[in-house]
């Protein structure tokens, strides 16, 4: 018999692959990624000129921040959304112009794919343009919300 | 102009250190399950696939570890920060039934390879819960919805 079993090797693995995995995700969660061109799924349509208008797409017509729309998607299976929907609901109260909409991820599959959500929650920050200027996978710290609005522009 | 518009329901929560607890002991039974010999590992994988299958049935709170949760690990805790939703975790608990059916299937049929595979992956999905609170069935869900 082997000094040391498949059972216990695939124990240890399972351990030290989770810790890995687990320390990865604490450290890249909640962190906004600029987006200067959002990312087209499939290669066949025209790329999407706004963000906002996927989301108007699928929601209807709803209000645009003038500053910023954090943009979140969650599903019912989804433990941290809660902590983000507290998140972005506080920042949208404190600063001007920053509106927060939720979206039911598994109601609206279809804006999934099209702005290629993966997991829930994730959180796009679209400008006064409509433009997707930054995403967040997982629950974001309000500083880290905070630091992804855009500054005001006052020249337009 | 502020405004928080939510589609998706609140409901009452639960402590979110229940589930975390659970998957602490989880992490044991699966352990235990992948070292010991036979026969006791088929034990072992039997009792967790009921584990699972009350906690994927009947809900999170009515498991023996949100029993043991509440007389003896919540009285030595302060209150939680906030409350969760209990659907998440009821949903992991189905992900981690489907693993060990795979496993205790995979012993039935003397494939234990397979058996102790399905064992080290849901051990992967309780050490994320246990540790980093982090739900890894609940993200594979919008995965699956996506691409079926």
């Amino acid at each position: 018999m082997p000094l040391v079993s498949t059972g216990a090797w695939i124990a240890v693995i399972a351990v030290v692959a989770a810790l890995g995995f687990g320390l990865f995700r604490l450290f890249t969660d909640g962190r906004f990624r600029g987006t200067k061109e959002l990312h087209v799924t499939q290669e066949v349509h025209a790329p999407e000129p706004h963000a906002w208008d996927a989301v108007t797409d699928a929601l209807g017509e709803t209000e645009l921040g003038a500053r910023a729309t954090l943009v979140q998607f969650s599903s019912a299976f989804c433990a941290p959304c809660r902590a983000t929907r507290r998140i972005l609901g506080e920042v949208a109260e404190i600063v001007p112009g920053v509106v927060h909409l939720e979206v039911d991820a598994e109601h609206h599959l279809d804006l999934v794919r099209r702005l290629d959500i993966l997991r829930t929650p994730t959180t796009l920050v679209i400008d006064g343009a409509g433009n997707e200027i930054a995403r967040a996978a997982g629950a974001p710290r309000k500083e880290q919300v905070l630091s992804a609005i855009p500054a005001l522009n006052l020249e337009s | 102009m502020s405004e928080t518009t939510s589609t998706t329901a609140t409901q009452t929560g639960i402590d979110p250190r229940g589930p975390q607890f659970t998957a602490a002991v989880t992490v044991v039974v699966l352990i235990l399950a992948l070292l010991l010999p036979q026969p006791w590992a088929l034990v072992v994988t039997v009792i967790q696939t009921v584990l699972f299958a009350i906690g994927a049935g009947l809900g999170v709170q009515r498991t023996p570890h949100a029993w043991l949760f509440k007389k003896f690990v919540r009285p030595r805790l302060g209150a939680p920060d906030e409350l969760e939703d209990p659907a998440p975790p009821r949903f992991a608990q189905g992900v981690g039934l489907a693993f060990l059916l795979v496993a205790l299937v995979g012993y039935l049929v003397s494939a234990t390879l397979v058996a102790q595979i399905a064992l080290g992956l849901a051990l992967v999905a309780a050490v994320l819960n246990a540790v980093f609170r982090f739900c890894l069935g609940c993200e594979i869900y919008l995965l699956i919805r996506r691409f079926a």
